[in-house]
């Protein structure tokens, strides 16, 4: 198909939907990298005003991986819901934006119609939308999980505790929870990145983990983030894993990088199921993705890495996943360059995987190569709060000293939660306040005793 | 004079930062980290950040190398023209400049050599400045009572990994060691990257490199990065490949694999 469009004497014309989504992609340094994005601003703009004038029915007609030679594409053709769609058929791009934003587009609407919705709509009406917008219409979607806890009710934040060690030391590691456990963090998953994927060690740490939540029967789950199958592993061998954990990708060759196709992630999850480990809920999977992944795996077929990561949620929502976390900062500044695009991602993020019916959370976060600080985490931090994220991630200090990167840290927990009002999870709500680690209003208790019947207890 | 006010909350389990060198147990002030952990935390960031700036001091570095090799070492450019450039573009950071494979195509040289030696300043030029001098001091013995032939070495700017590759293969070289600054963390601004490839040609991928990660002091000693490094050289002569068809059975390998991810 081509669309063009005239501005002043300038003609621009597109040939794809692929083209039209990646020119209408707000700038960032890997569309540059890929060679897909505007020449100019004005193209940009234009792209963008053909965009909203698409029909949400012509995303059905017209792929921008081919069916037969990706299964990511089939798994969101076969898996989209018709009947849902036609409540919004008749819409065009820029008529689905302004729906979205209106009063009585509220969250049960948005639920109702998500099945009918694939990623590629979602991404492309999020390149019309301000971050204003992108904010406004999370907020109105609550996408609910729960395994032993309860994630992502309206008022509620939760953080994931990643107390990880660049050698898997365990009192390191030990250290680490108790620091995020007295700030109340870890509600999400107490989860762990190995430092090697060698199957002694993190079963050692899958152990570990358990141990600790049923020592203190901390109403949690744990995850040790491996390979899936080295998880599946695991699972025959009766070891006690809560949560399956993959990486992700919006494409066949990029999931195939990563080692996994959706075969082995129904293997994943239905390994994951048949421990029925969780009390309040079964959502067994926590998956993690990130814009550029596909580009840097060189499995980008040409389309802008915001489509694929939406992508990415619709191969996610097979799988009925607790938490689903982009890592919006860690790829690097050849895929997001500065504190600017870092943000505007995570916003998108966030918002496509609402909008996709995901429990999503983001590691706000960036790396010393890019032009980023931790002014840059306080905004988006502030923004996914006021967004309704579901939950963020908790390294002590912000500094993860196994992955070299800066994420959040438990005081910025802290701020955002004191700030919006927000609370944990309720079962984790009131564990804390039963172990006297927080007051009724939710204050940190810094009292020793607690602390040393903790190290009593874990023989640190 | 007024009393002093309390400005901040301690953490009782401070004791614990005996076992972490993580930045628990920094205390509070109402929600917020208190100074003197802010200012830390800014000069550490500095640092990182001026890590992957400072540009590589290839004057000092050329001649420190070159005392411990005994020979000259060529300087070359990665296509890269700027340090922006090199971060926003890696596929630029992994070939070199035009001018520079003209350097290394005329120089004089065998039909084939056992090993090129190539230092890069990657994503940490302190990682070179602090750590080369001190590792080539404990390899280069080693290395030359391997019988090994050495192709000219090289010093690149603004290169990635894969630039060893391109090197290698016009040096006629039959495995590739590049020792490159790593993506600095926070407390790791200088760490330093060994990765070595057998049979180098252009568009070798990432499972056919063995690494060896976080050379520092402080990190994975000189010793320990040398012993394990000649090991894989052995094994690779030996068995005629690198990466993961070369299993690291030393099994020393500590510090983090995903530092490998940014190149």
């Amino acid at each position: 198909m081509n669309k063009t469009i005239s501005i002043g004497h300038l003609k621009y014309t597109f040939h794809s939907l692929k083209e039209i989504l990646a020119k209408a992609s707000l700038h960032r340094s890997g569309d540059l990298l890929a060679n897909i994005s505007a020449k100019t601003d004005e193209e940009r703009v234009a792209a963008q005003m053909v965009l909203a004038d698409v029909y949400l029915s012509e995303f059905l007609n017209e792929e921008v991986i081919p069916y037969e030679e990706d299964e990511v594409t089939r798994v969101i053709f076969d898996n989209h819901d018709k009947a849902v769609f036609e409540e919004i058929a008749s819409l065009t791009v820029g008529e689905f934006r302004n729906w979205l934003l209106m009063d009585d587009t509220n969250g049960e609407v948005l639920k109702r119609i998500s099945k009918g919705l694939i990623p590629e709509m979602v991404a492309a009406v999020s390149k019309l939308m301000r971050n204003q917008d992108l904010i406004k219409v999370a907020s109105k979607i609550r996408n609910i999980t729960a395994f032993r806890n309860t994630i992502g009710l309206p008022g509620r934040l939760s953080v994931r505790l990643q107390p990880n060690d660049p050698t898997d030391d365990m009192k390191g590691i030990a250290a680490q929870i108790i620091d995020g456990l007295y700030y109340g963090c870890g509600d999400a998953v107490i989860g762990i990145n190995p430092a090697t994927d060698n199957y002694k060690a993190v079963t050692n740490l899958i152990y570990m983990l358990d141990d600790v939540r049923e020592k203190f029967q901390i109403p949690t789950q744990s995850c040790v983030l491996t390979h899936i199958t080295t998880t599946i592993k695991a699972i025959e061998n009766k070891v006690p894993v809560d949560l399956v954990f993959q990486s992700i990708g919006g494409t066949q060759r990029v999931n195939e990088s990563f080692g996994v196709n959706y075969a082995i992630l129904k293997e994943g999850y239905e390994a994951g199921l048949s421990l029925n480990r969780g009390t309040v809920g079964n959502n067994c999977m926590y998956f993690e993705t990130g814009q550029g992944s596909a580009l840097s795996a060189n499995a980008h077929w040409g389309v802008d890495q915001q489509t694929l990561e939406a992508r990415a949620y619709g191969l996610a929502r097979c799988f009925d996943p607790l938490l689903v976390n982009t890592v919006v900062g860690f790829i690097g500044p050849e895929y997001l360059y500065n504190g600017k695009q870092i943000i505007r991602a995570g916003l998108e993020d966030h918002f496509c995987g609402k909008l996709l019916g995901l429990p999503m959370g983001v590691d706000i976060c960036y790396t010393n190569h890019a032009d980023a600080d931790q002014d840059d985490m306080d905004n988006l931090l502030t923004l996914l709060g006021v967004a309704g994220c579901n939950f963020i991630i908790g390294v002590p200090g912000a500094d993860d000293m196994m992955l070299n990167y800066q994420s959040t840290s438990f005081h910025d927990a802290l701020y955002i939660r004191s700030m919006l009002g927000l609370k944990p999870a309720p079962e984790f709500e009131q564990w804390l306040i039963k172990m006297n680690l927080f007051t009724d209003d939710l204050t940190p208790i810094e009292a020793p005793v607690n602390y040393r019947n903790f190290l009593n207890v874990s023989q640190l | 004079m007024s009393k002093k006010l309390k400005t901040d909350i301690k953490n009782p389990w401070d004791s614990l930062k005996e076992y972490t060198e993580a930045r628990i147990a920094i205390g509070r002030c109402g929600s917020s980290i208190p100074t003197e952990e802010l200012l830390d935390f800014r000069l550490l960031h500095a640092k990182a950040i001026d890590s992957v700036h400072t540009p590589l001091d290839c004057v000092s570095i050329t001649s420190e190398i070159e005392s411990l090799i005994g020979e000259k070492i060529h300087l070359v450019h990665s296509a890269a023209q700027s340090r922006s450039e090199y971060l926003s573009r890696p596929d630029l950071g992994r070939r070199l400049s035009d001018k520079s494979i003209q350097l290394l195509t005329q120089l004089t040289k065998q039909s084939s050599y056992d090993v090129a030696l190539i230092v890069a300043d990657g994503l940490s030029s302190h990682a070179i400045h602090r750590n080369i001098a001190p590792l080539f001091r404990v390899l280069m013995p080693a290395l030359r009572s391997m019988g090994l032939t050495l192709a000219p070495s090289t010093l690149v700017e603004q290169g990635r990994v894969a630039i060893a590759d391109e090197i290698a293969s016009i040096l006629n070289a039959k495995l590739s060691i590049i020792f490159i600054g790593e993506r600095p963390g926070l407390k790791t601004p200088d760490s330093l990257g060994v990765y070595l490839t057998y049979d180098p040609v252009s568009g070798t991928t990432d499972e056919r490199r063995n690494c060896i990660s976080n050379i520092r002091s402080g990190g994975l000693a000189y010793e320990l990065a040398c012993s394990k490094l000649l090991y894989l050289i052995q094994e690779s002569f030996k068995k005629r490949v690198s990466g993961i068809d070369l299993k690291d059975e030393q099994d020393i390998v500590l510090g983090s694999k995903t530092n490998a991810l940014n190149f």
